[in-house]
């Protein structure tokens, strides 16, 4: 629509004419009409912050709910009843540092996932870049995360569990997982459309994954350093890993956070191409 | 001015009807995967059987810098396909499109509005969504707002807002985009009289500041006033095109001329096939049933017939007829069920004949546009007025009036023969 613009005030120069025509196999992602786009990403991430917690009468803090209670349950399943070992740090923070950037993965890659089937309206109405559907629900996801954050550095301070200095790492971390859930949700959410099943097996993938991560136990029970690698096919378990080394200092395997990083970069790149590939059958198929 | 702003070169649009497509599973998947090596043959088969169809075909036309083209057509007849091309909603099966310039498309008030959300909120929201930048939308937010004309409820969440003044904030967003291409669906629809003229009003300043505008419509005023070119689409194809606006509008509503000449529609028998109301006849009649000839004098009634068959007997079935002047305005519309309950002519499951009086001396010369209407009360229309249902024309021409002196046609849509007496 006003893709080909770089600037508002260019609008009365001779812009380059758009040519549309049937398109057919696969299509780079069009960053520069992503970055006029820009704008668009943010309010359509707000309006889903803003809209969440609307008629609530906790509001933002459901965003601490969840992942805090499944932390106590946690503490008392496995660290109380099952004696799982914690890598020798409270089970507290143990648990909720390991859900912490779960969470921001899971709700984040679901509400990604069904994001194009909620918004048929605008998908058959308006044209803007697809992409920012289920971006505009990662984005979402981060939001949340900051939040439920400030609990950790809480828990942190009320059990005295020391800070180290591979925080300055955090951020790299939280923009692993945020890619992660980028990248599966943008698989899911280009499959949705065609099929309707991935309603259906998201919450039932969000639960196996989530056995599947070394958050109720440390991947240090893995001792081979090979079969490290082969759980950082799971991408979340490297960014699980990386994420508590950075704050509580567990150990961390770095060749299991490389494997996880190329698994999501790949899957990232992928799933790009597949969503620009369905994404013309989008308004469509919707 | 005689810059080329769109070309469209042989553009086509193709659409695979049936459910397999709409709602894929897995298990379809499966289940194709399995019969994969016949598929070449069900693509060959699935277009001989009519699954695949031609949304638009062969459409090719060009609208310069600054002009404003009116699209009309019957309903299906490949507008909105059209539209949704142009503004890259979908994309062409075949043919190209080039665009020269920034195209801001309307295709429906109020898309992506959020009910929970207050009225600041969507406007922003709505803005963006339309692809004005966050400063544009600053910068015109006042006159959005007084445009609106809902300043007191700029912090409430819309979905409080009454559906005119959801309508009018969505539109007051809208008018005030800025593009060089303006693509806009029917959507001048909406409000009150009031409003709808407001919306015209700025449509044509749209018009007169050099930008291009792309309009569909089925007002036929609406395009007459806008438009300085207008593109007829039938069956997903250009059937006229041009600047003889009312030439071609005439056309389009005129149908088929023999229907016009008779005043009589038959159903050759698969036409306007619906779960509820199949229409058969229509005719004008006189007191004793039989036709009346066309054109007609005016000083006895008409009386119009209309059999059909009701498929599924429910107390909500309306049946009614909007009549039309030749330019396509409204003038009324009636009901069956208008009068006293105890008056209603009952429907029954099966054959019906209805017959409606038109009063003598209410039109004015010239010939009408009778259009059936059929609807489910409170929920949806059958036949929604405006090209939907089957029209019957009714032409009349002569004896206006008892009195010597009024003898051919007056100004104004109606004629009526009013009484007049001395009082004092």
């Amino acid at each position: 629509m006003f893709a080909l613009t770089s600037s508002p005030t260019a609008s009365t120069s001779r812009r380059p004419k758009i040519i549309l025509r049937a398109k057919t196999g696969w299509q780079p992602v069009d960053i520069r009409e992503l970055w006029e786009f820009r704008e668009l990403l943010l309010i359509l991430a707000l309006r889903d912050i803003k809209v969440r917690y609307k008629q609530t009468v906790l509001g933002v803090a459901w965003a601490i709910i969840q992942p805090f209670f499944t932390m106590v349950v946690f503490t008392i399943l496995f660290a109380g009843l099952g004696r799982l070992p914690t890598d020798g740090v409270r089970p507290e923070v143990f648990y909720y540092c390991g859900m912490l950037p779960w969470q921001l993965f899971a709700t984040s890659m679901a509400s990604a996932g069904i994001s194009l089937l909620n918004s048929q309206n605008l998908i058959t109405k308006t044209y803007f870049p697809r992409l920012f559907i289920p971006m505009a629900s990662v984005v979402t996801g981060l939001i949340d995360f900051a939040i439920a954050f400030t609990v950790l550095l809480a828990l942190m301070l009320w059990f005295r569990v020391a800070f180290h200095p591979q925080i300055v790492f955090l951020p790299v971390f939280v923009a692993l997982g945020f890619f992660a859930a980028m990248a599966v949700g943008l698989w899911l959410s280009a499959l949705s459309v065609e099929y309707r099943d991935v309603r259906y097996v998201i919450p039932f993938l969000t639960q196996f994954w989530m056995f599947a991560t070394p958050i109720i136990y440390p991947s240090s029970i893995v001792k081979s350093e090979w079969k490290k690698m082969l759980l950082g096919l799971n991408p979340m378990s490297g960014v699980v890993e990386g994420f508590r080394w950075c704050m509580i200092g567990t150990p961390m395997s770095s060749r299991e956070v490389v494997v996880s990083a190329v698994t999501i970069f790949l899957t990232l790149i992928g799933g790009a191409f597949y969503f620009r590939r369905m994404e013309k059958t989008f308004a469509d198929l919707v | 001015m005689s810059d080329i702003t769109i070309k469209v070169q042989g553009l086509g649009k193709q659409y695979r009807i049936g459910k397999r497509q709409r709602y894929n599973t897995l298990r379809d998947r499966i289940a194709a995967l399995a019969t994969a090596p016949f598929r070449r043959l069900h693509t060959a088969a699935a277009e001989r059987d009519g699954q695949l169809f031609w949304a638009l075909k062969d459409v090719s036309f060009e609208v310069n810098q600054g002009e404003v083209l009116g699209i009309i057509g019957r309903n299906g007849a490949g507008k909105s396909t059209l539209l949704k091309i142009l503004s890259r909603i979908t994309d062409p099966t075949e043919g190209v499109v080039e665009i020269d310039g920034r195209v801001g498309s309307l295709l429906e008030v109020g898309t992506g509005f959020h009910p929970e959300l207050t009225g600041r909120e969507n406007i922003y929201l709505n803005g963006a969504i339309l692809g004005m930048h966050r400063g544009e939308i600053q910068r015109k937010f006042d006159e959005i707002v007084a445009f609106s004309e809902v300043e007191k409820f700029l912090d409430t969440p819309v979905k409080h807002f009454s559906s005119g003044m959801y309508m009018r904030l969505a539109f007051a967003v809208a008018a005030h985009l800025e593009p060089e291409i303006l693509v806009v669906d029917e959507v001048l629809a909406v409000g009150d009289a009031a409003f709808q003229k407001k919306c015209m009003g700025k449509m044509g300043d749209v018009a007169s500041h050099g930008r291009t505008v792309l309009f569909v419509s089925h007002n036929m005023n609406a395009i007459e006033k806008l438009c300085g070119h207008v593109l007829m689409l039938s069956r997903g194809r250009i059937q006229r095109m041009g600047t003889d606006i009312r030439g071609i509008i005439r056309e389009f509503l005129g149908g088929d001329a023999e229907a016009q000449d008779t005043g009589r529609w038959d159903n050759p028998g698969d036409l306007y096939v619906n779960p509820w109301f199949k229409p058969n006849h229509m005719s004008f009649r006189d007191e004793a049933g039989n036709f009346v000839l066309m054109p007609a004098a005016n000083d006895k009634p008409f009386h119009l017939r209309i059999e059909g068959e009701v498929q599924t007997l429910d107390p909500d079935l309306e049946v009614g007829i909007a009549v039309f002047a030749e330019d396509g305005e409204l003038l009324f519309r009636s009901f069956q069920n208008d009068e006293v309950q105890e008056r209603w002519p009952r429907l029954r499951k099966g054959r019906n004949v209805l017959q409606v009086k038109m009063p003598a001396r209410l039109l004015n010369e010239g010939t009408y546009r009778v259009e059936l209407m059929v609807a489910r009360r409170n929920d949806k229309w059958i036949f929604c007025p405006g090209r939907e249902g089957p029209p019957v024309y009714l032409t009349i021409l002569g004896r206006l009036s008892d009195s010597p002196l009024w003898i051919g046609a007056r100004p104004g849509l109606l004629a009526p023969v009013l009484n007049w007496q001395e009082i004092a």
